[in-house]
């Protein structure tokens, strides 16, 4: 027993440990997608999160020692990031050819995702503070985080609700999108970029790759659109004036 | 461009990376000295994406380790979703709100999104 203890105390320090089941939970959760074929609602960023999130609980290890093993995946979604800009090049035809679409669906898409998540909430009783931290959650988490902190949100909060809104378009995009019998990969990746971020781009690439590319493009430019609009939104949504 | 890609001596997976992160680096510099309200990773990536408009043999070079990063694109939000676990009581008493707030706010942005692209597309299409 106390060789185990010995052997517990070494590896709950050591990153090597948590960047092992990280990778470990993402692979249960991605075999159980495939083993599923492929179901929308068996999404395998929740279930590694989940996976995670009782082992942590079962384990008493606290979110900074995890962390520090599981930065080494973090990371990547910088280079990731970046990477997005090959898939784009790859359709800059359509891109080209779509773009009076795409500026309309932005609009369209951006204002839906703040003024209609706002008004649900404040419908629902929701205090001033709660709805500030809602208005950008549709962009990806750092210029959200950004956005929140500059209209006097509570950017913990909306890290929250940025990561919930994604992982809510990954799942329902599909029915959805087959619900609305819209066929073009172009609009049905673009719509999911703008509405659900990073985590809806990874689940268009999933489906397509002209659908990766054109949410890829509408992630990047409702973090823009989000960065300038938000602050001149929020006063007016949450009924300052 | 050849000496660039393909005979530096580094593997082509390690200068994909170095490239990748080259222009993420680049656009964190750009973000904070302009103080632009967008994160570096997407001007870094604008900034590839115009790049590559020069230089199109370098898509094909990095093509392969692009696509692999974002083949596991969904692995890479995993540690973030799990910080947020911990946080979920931040919710509290607006819980039912906000999950109504955010599924609701959610389907409705997609459905807007989608139509709105798929309906002038249409009316373009038509004019032309």
């Amino acid at each position: 027993m106390t060789e185990f203890t010995e052997i517990w105390t070494y590896l709950a320090r050591d990153p090597l440990l948590w960047l092992t089941l990280t990778l470990a939970a993402y692979g249960v959760g991605d075999a159980a997608f495939k083993a599923s074929g492929r179901k929308p609602l068996i999404n395998p960023v929740l279930i590694a999160v989940a996976l995670l999130a009782v082992l942590l609980r079962l384990t008493d290890t606290n979110y900074a020692t995890y962390f520090e093993g599981a930065q080494f995946v973090h990371f990547m979604l910088g280079p990731a990031t970046v990477a997005l800009a090959v898939p784009l090049y790859a359709n800059l035809g359509n891109i080209r050819a779509a773009a009076v679409p795409m500026v309309c669906a932005l609009f369209a898409g951006s204002l839906t995702a703040m003024i209609s998540g706002v008004w649900i909430a404040r419908a629902l009783g929701a205090s001033p503070d709660t709805l500030l931290a809602l208005v950008p959650k549709s962009a990806t988490a750092p210029v959200a985080l950004g956005v929140s902190d500059a209209i006097g949100g509570s950017p913990s909060l909306t890290a929250v609700l940025v990561i919930t809104t994604g992982i809510t378009g990954a799942i329902i995009a599909t029915p959805l999108l087959n619900l609305l019998r819209i066929r073009d990969w172009r609009a049905r990746g673009f719509a999911v970029g703008v509405a659900s971020h990073g985590i809806g781009t990874a689940r268009a690439f999933q489906v397509h790759e002209t659908a990766g590319a054109f949410s890829g493009i509408g992630m990047g430019l409702n973090a823009l659109l989000t960065a300038l609009l938000a602050p001149v939104l929020a006063p007016w949504l949450i009924g300052l004036y | 461009m050849d000496v660039a890609l393909g005979n530096s001596g580094l593997p082509p997976m390690i200068l994909h990376l170095t490239i990748l992160l080259a222009f993420q680096l680049t656009g964190e510099v750009i973000s904070r000295l302009l103080e632009l309200p967008l994160p570096g990773p997407v001007i870094g990536m604008t900034l590839l994406f115009f790049t590559l408009m020069i230089f199109p043999r370098l898509a094909a070079a990095i093509t392969p380790t692009s696509r692999v990063l974002l083949a596991h694109l969904s692995l890479l939000f995993v540690p973030a979703g799990v910080g947020v676990v911990g946080h979920l009581d931040r919710f509290g008493s607006d819980g039912l709100a906000l999950a109504t707030a955010v599924i609701g706010s959610t389907a409705l942005a997609i459905s807007a999104g989608v139509l709105t692209f798929a309906g002038v597309a249409r009316m373009l299409g038509k004019s032309k």
